[in-house]
């Protein structure tokens, strides 16, 4: 069975830590953390992920930013991504759908519901 | 193709291995076949002397009678296991639930208190207690304060919602925050009541057993956080515990940290 690669992109190494044992209950998947948008770009194009966990409010590049980018490179159009964030106004979240995000969660999270979005993202029975 | 053929012969030993397979079979069918055509001889046997007597078929009667009341007695024992198992099931599935969200908040509470003593720099220590308010609690306008013994004043040092100078300074004993401190005990009232900017919905007292160290109020939760959890409150007790001792240790360190590069100056310029 392949592995699922994911990425965290996500400044704060509190929620980072939390998402990571989240997503770890997920058997056959690989977890990346970057700590910023220009590191989870770098990090997009230099290697293949099946989902991206992107925050919006981040230093150096911000998440709508990288989104935006992600959704304008073709060979990553196939990535799912899920915005993490704590700017819960409709307009955030649809501006975040717009730009090409496919889910929305608002913090602060539930574990459960992390891993129920990765596993719907992902397709994992 | 010859006669000697290795592949050819072990084919044919296949074929025939199948053949006797299947013959076999044929032969077990036709035993079974006799064996049923036996039994229907049996039974139709005493149906017909049961139709011919009268104390035959009250017999056959009765024992069928029997073994339908067993039946049904076997049927309804059945269904009453299944409704046990079902329910058993339900039980499991709750406390799984239970567990499940029990380990969460577990998970949660020691990442909070992980990265709380992650470090022993000041400011590092006041982020991660700004992290935890905001992605765990899920508050978006909140102070930390910091108490100075010598004064008694608790004074702003770190913030998020607002600029730090907009969170007024508090004296220990005095108001919501100062009080807290005091008393040792968590203020929190109804997140519906947030509103004045100057008076929080939540304020956790920081003190290291009777020593004030500071505190953290909350004024006002994100939109889409509607109220406290049993988590909530468990974070409390943790923040107020240790964001206190992280603090003390943080600023202990950076004292001993500039008395040792007081003295290495000393020792230096009596050495060169």
């Amino acid at each position: 069975m392949d592995r699922h690669r994911i990425l965290i992109v996500e400044d704060s190494p509190t929620m980072r830590q939390l998402l990571v044992f989240a997503l770890k209950r997920l058997k056959n998947a690989d977890i990346v953390e970057a700590q910023d948008g220009m590191d989870g770009l770098r990090k997009v194009t230099s290697d293949h992920y099946d989902l991206a966990l992107v925050d919006i409010n981040m230093p150096v590049m911000d998440g709508l930013k990288l989104i935006s980018l992600i959704r304008g490179e073709d060979n990553l159009k196939g990535m799912r991504i899920c915005v993490i964030t704590t700017e819960g106004a409709q307009e955030d979240r649809e501006r975040a759908l717009a730009l090409g995000a496919d889910e929305y969660l608002t913090k602060p999270i539930q574990a459960n519901k992390v891993l129920a979005m990765a596993k719907s993202l992902l397709k994992i029975e | 193709m010859s006669h000697d053929d290795p592949e050819l012969q072990r084919k044919a030993e296949e074929f025939l291995a199948l053949f006797r397979k299947g013959a076999d079979f044929t032969k077990e069918l036709l035993r079974e076949n006799e064996r049923l055509r036996r039994q229907l001889v049996t039974v139709e046997d005493r149906q017909n002397s049961a139709a011919q007597s009268d104390v035959e078929w009250a017999k056959l009667r009765s024992e069928l009678l029997g073994r339908i009341q067993s039946l049904e007695e076997e049927k309804q024992d059945v269904l009453e296991r299944l409704r046990a198992v079902e329910e058993e099931n339900r039980q499991f599935a709750s406390r799984y639930l239970e567990v499940e969200e029990e380990n969460n908040n577990l998970a949660n509470l020691y990442i909070s208190s992980f990265q709380l003593h992650s470090t022993l720099n000041l400011s590092e220590v006041l982020k991660i207690v700004v992290e935890i308010v905001i992605n765990l609690i899920g508050a978006e306008r909140f102070a930390i304060y910091i108490a100075d013994e010598r004064t008694r004043v608790l004074q702003p040092v770190a913030c998020e919602g607002d600029s730090l100078s907009s969170f007024p300074s508090a004296s220990i004993g005095a108001g919501i925050i100062g009080e807290a401190v005091q008393s040792g005990e968590i203020w929190c009232t109804d997140p519906g009541e947030a509103g004045d900017p100057e008076r929080p919905i939540v304020c956790i007292p920081l003190r290291l057993e009777d020593r004030p160290i500071g505190a953290i109020a909350i004024y006002a939760l994100l939109q889409q956080k509607e109220g406290f959890t049993p988590l909530d409150h468990e974070l409390f007790t943790l923040l107020g515990g240790h964001s206190a001792t992280a603090v003390f240790a943080a600023q202990l360190y950076g004292l001993s940290e500039r008395k040792l590069n007081t003295i290495q100056g000393f020792i230096d310029l009596l050495t060169k």
